[in-house]
């Protein structure tokens, strides 16, 4: 039981941050469908920090430089986005597409190349072991591991909400996102504001890439990408209604669904159903599609998301 | 002369030419640029090597792998088509990776439980992968959801359900479906004696012309009929369409039906030509549909464009194993293609580029003719 409750929350962590990302890109006009990419190249820099730092810099330089630095791939890989939504009016869900297969091809080339390099040719995986790295992250308190993820999951949630809602910068970058010749009629800078928020969703996404990676294992094998899981988190955003409190609910609910798959073995009458385990893997996608087919008929997405800013339409 | 050169360049297909090309030419410099940066030594090596592709074999072999690569060309021209068959219609339809694995469930589940023939076994491929389309079109048209998010949510799920259903007839060593030759050598596609012409290599069969009459079929449905216009005129304005009298829902689900069954029936073309198994253990969706993406954009969203973009992508995807894997990674292949669909959301860009250029050069033109002869 404790341990469906720890996997449910760090999976929600990961939801969450990734669809609040998701949320500032939307809010500012682009529809960031790229997030699944932006997830890999911040799991992959975080994963290199956890690998090359040494354990002994101790819990909190190791959170923070691990926090850091995969925000910070997640940011410039989200200026392929930017750059080409924002300065090029490209389509934004042809560059998203994109810049998915590229985070997982760019990945398993860059590890791939480090691996093959550093073992003279022995070693050809996409694999980058965190394991000392990793307990670091982990209190435990009785049976229960909080994670120093979960933290930063809930600062990053309260901290979004306030610059969303209760700062002029939201009012603004919600503004771009609706009417954004109106925004500019009253002297906002659109490009400056949709810059800020694909930036922002990159930092987000990057940090939701390494939380979800160091979830559960603590090899990962960049060939496979994430797995999805930033498609799972725009069901969770479209669920939530782009609003950061109604997405924390919908990761909690997400996010226990992905456990069950993590945790069933250890129930004894969910093993005595004698269900395969693909029907586990496959429930958080059904229930997303079924929940999605109650609640979008009356879901409003930001109005100009997706429609590239141009001065002279009105 | 020059005023010919001009016009010939202010044809749209032209332009749509000139600047795939130059996306090509954008994501090979930086696949380069990344060989390179991994070991300087063979890069250039490499790349060449990766650009010869099957040229690299001689005489027979040649022939033969030249026969593979068609019959793998196949189902990427089906998976485009699809996609930009939705396209047109104003939907981008991320969910053929699904559709095209629920081809591959229903086509080798017929072949291998059922023994049936080839034909019924890819009418029943097409149906699933139809269905797969026609759950995303009724969400869409009924319950208002985003055809991106339900096709992809439809991938995953095709994924899993696929790997059950084909688990039961699987081989028991190992993880891969059946031997579709050993096990119904009925449902092996016909080749019509196609294969002689490529070295008797056995992937050759109907399907390699087929998916080219497939491609023209689609043209001609697209730009030559009224259903097709209907279809368009559905994508561009919805609600104009409904004002139109025309029925804007139900050619939304026939659509996504539509391209549902185009990425089965390349699942179908490709799995029983025998040339691979399913692997009953894959995690993730396979590549085959978002290549068929890659493949739409860059051949302009022109189904004709599409039978030599899958072809050139194709080309280099086999051409990635050709590099010095002590050294580098067959993954350098995915790394370019994934580049080029990149860059292909600048064709829009490029081709303002070239009008501009077009521009200035016949106000120059004119300038000049204003002058009246006035240099030299």
């Amino acid at each position: 039981m404790i341990l469906l409750l720890q996997y449910t929350l760090i999976f929600a962590s990961v939801l969450m941050l990734v669809a609040l990302g998701g949320c500032f890109a939307e809010r500012s006009g682009v529809i960031n469908i790229g997030l699944e990419g932006i997830m890999v190249i911040g799991a992959l820099g975080g994963a290199l920090v956890m690998k090359f730092l040494p354990v002994s810099v101790g819990v909190l330089p190791m959170v923070a430089i691990t926090v850091v630095v995969s925000a910070l791939f997640g940011c410039i890989f989200s200026l392929f986005l930017a750059v080409a939504a924002i300065n090029f009016k490209a389509d934004q869900t042809i560059t998203g597409t994109a810049m998915n297969m590229l985070a997982t091809a760019g990945a398993t080339v860059a590890v791939k190349a480090m691996n093959t390099a550093a073992s003279n040719g022995n070693d050809v995986s996409s694999d980058i072991a965190y394991i000392h790295a990793k307990d670091l992250f982990i209190v435990r308190l009785g049976q229960f591991e909080f994670n120093w993820f979960m933290l930063v999951a809930a600062i990053c949630l309260v901290i979004s909400y306030v610059a969303l809602y209760k700062m002029k910068f939201g009012l603004r970058l919600r503004s771009c996102g609706e009417h954004p010749q109106a925004s500019a009629s009253v002297g906002i800078h659109v490009q400056k504001m949709r810059y800020a928020g694909v930036l922002i969703s990159g930092l987000l996404g990057g940090l939701g890439g390494i939380v979800y990676i160091t979830a559960g294992v603590s090899v990962w094998k960049f060939e496979n990408g994430v797995a999805g899981f930033g498609f799972l988190a725009l069901a969770v955003m479209i669920f939530g209604g782009w609003h950061p409190l109604r997405i924390a609910l919908a990761a909690l609910l997400f996010g226990f669904l992905r456990a069950l798959g993590n945790v069933y073995a250890g129930f004894d009458f969910l093993m005595m159903l004698n269900i395969p385990s693909v029907v586990y893997n496959m429930l958080p996608y059904v229930l997303s599609l079924v929940v999605l087919a109650f609640t979008s008929k009356n879901s409003r997405a930001p109005k100009a998301a997706g429609i590239p800013y141009d001065k002279g339409t009105r | 002369m020059r005023k010919s050169n001009t016009s010939v360049l202010r044809s749209d297909g032209l332009q749509t030419l000139i600047s795939s090309l130059l996306c090509i030419l954008g994501g090979l410099i930086v696949g380069y640029v990344v060989l390179l940066i991994i070991e300087p030594k063979g890069a250039l090596d490499a790349i060449v090597a990766l650009m010869k592709s099957f040229f690299r074999f001689a005489g027979r072999s040649r022939m033969k792998y030249l026969g593979q690569n068609l019959a793998r060309t196949v189902p990427l021209i089906l998976c485009s088509l699809s996609v930009l068959f939705a396209y047109k219609v104003g939907m981008f339809n991320i969910g053929v990776a699904g559709q095209y694995v629920a081809g591959a469930c229903g086509c080798l589940y017929a072949a291998l439980a059922w023994k049936l023939p080839w034909l019924p076994c890819l009418l029943i491929g097409m149906a699933a992968a139809a269905l797969l389309g026609v759950i995303a079109g009724v969400l869409k048209t009924k319950c208002n959801v985003n055809v991106v998010i339900s096709g992809i949510m439809l991938n995953w799920i095709a994924l899993y359900l696929t790997n059950l259903i084909l688990g039961m007839v699987k081989s028991p060593m190992s993880p891969y479906t059946m031997n579709l030759m050993g096990t119904n050598p009925k449902a092996k596609l016909p080749s019509l004696g196609l294969e002689k012409l490529f070295s008797s290599e056995s992937s050759v069969t109907i399907a390699i012309p087929l998916a080219i009459v497939i491609a023209v079929v689609i043209y001609i449905v697209l730009n030559k009929t009224s259903f097709g216009y209907e279809l368009k005129a559905t994508g561009h304005n919805y609600h104009a369409a409904k004002y139109a009298g025309m029925k804007e829902d139900r050619n939304i689900i026939l659509t996504m039906m539509i391209s549902g069954a185009l990425a089965g029936l390349g699942a179908g073309l490709l799995f029983l030509t025998g040339i691979e198994d399913w692997e009953t253990t894959i995690s993730s969706v396979p590549a085959m549909g978002f290549n068929g993406i890659a493949v739409a954009f860059l051949g302009g969203l022109s189904p004709i464009g599409s039978i030599l973009s899958a072809f050139f992508v194709q080309y280099i995807n086999f051409g990635g194993g050709n590099v010095d894997l002590q050294v580098y990674c067959s993954q350098i292949s995915s790394l370019i293609s994934s580049l080029i669909i990149y860059l292909c959301a600048f064709v829009a860009f490029f081709k303002y580029i070239i009008q501009l250029y077009l521009r200035k050069r016949k106000e120059k033109q004119e300038a000049q003719l204003l002058k009246g002869g006035e240099e030299k």
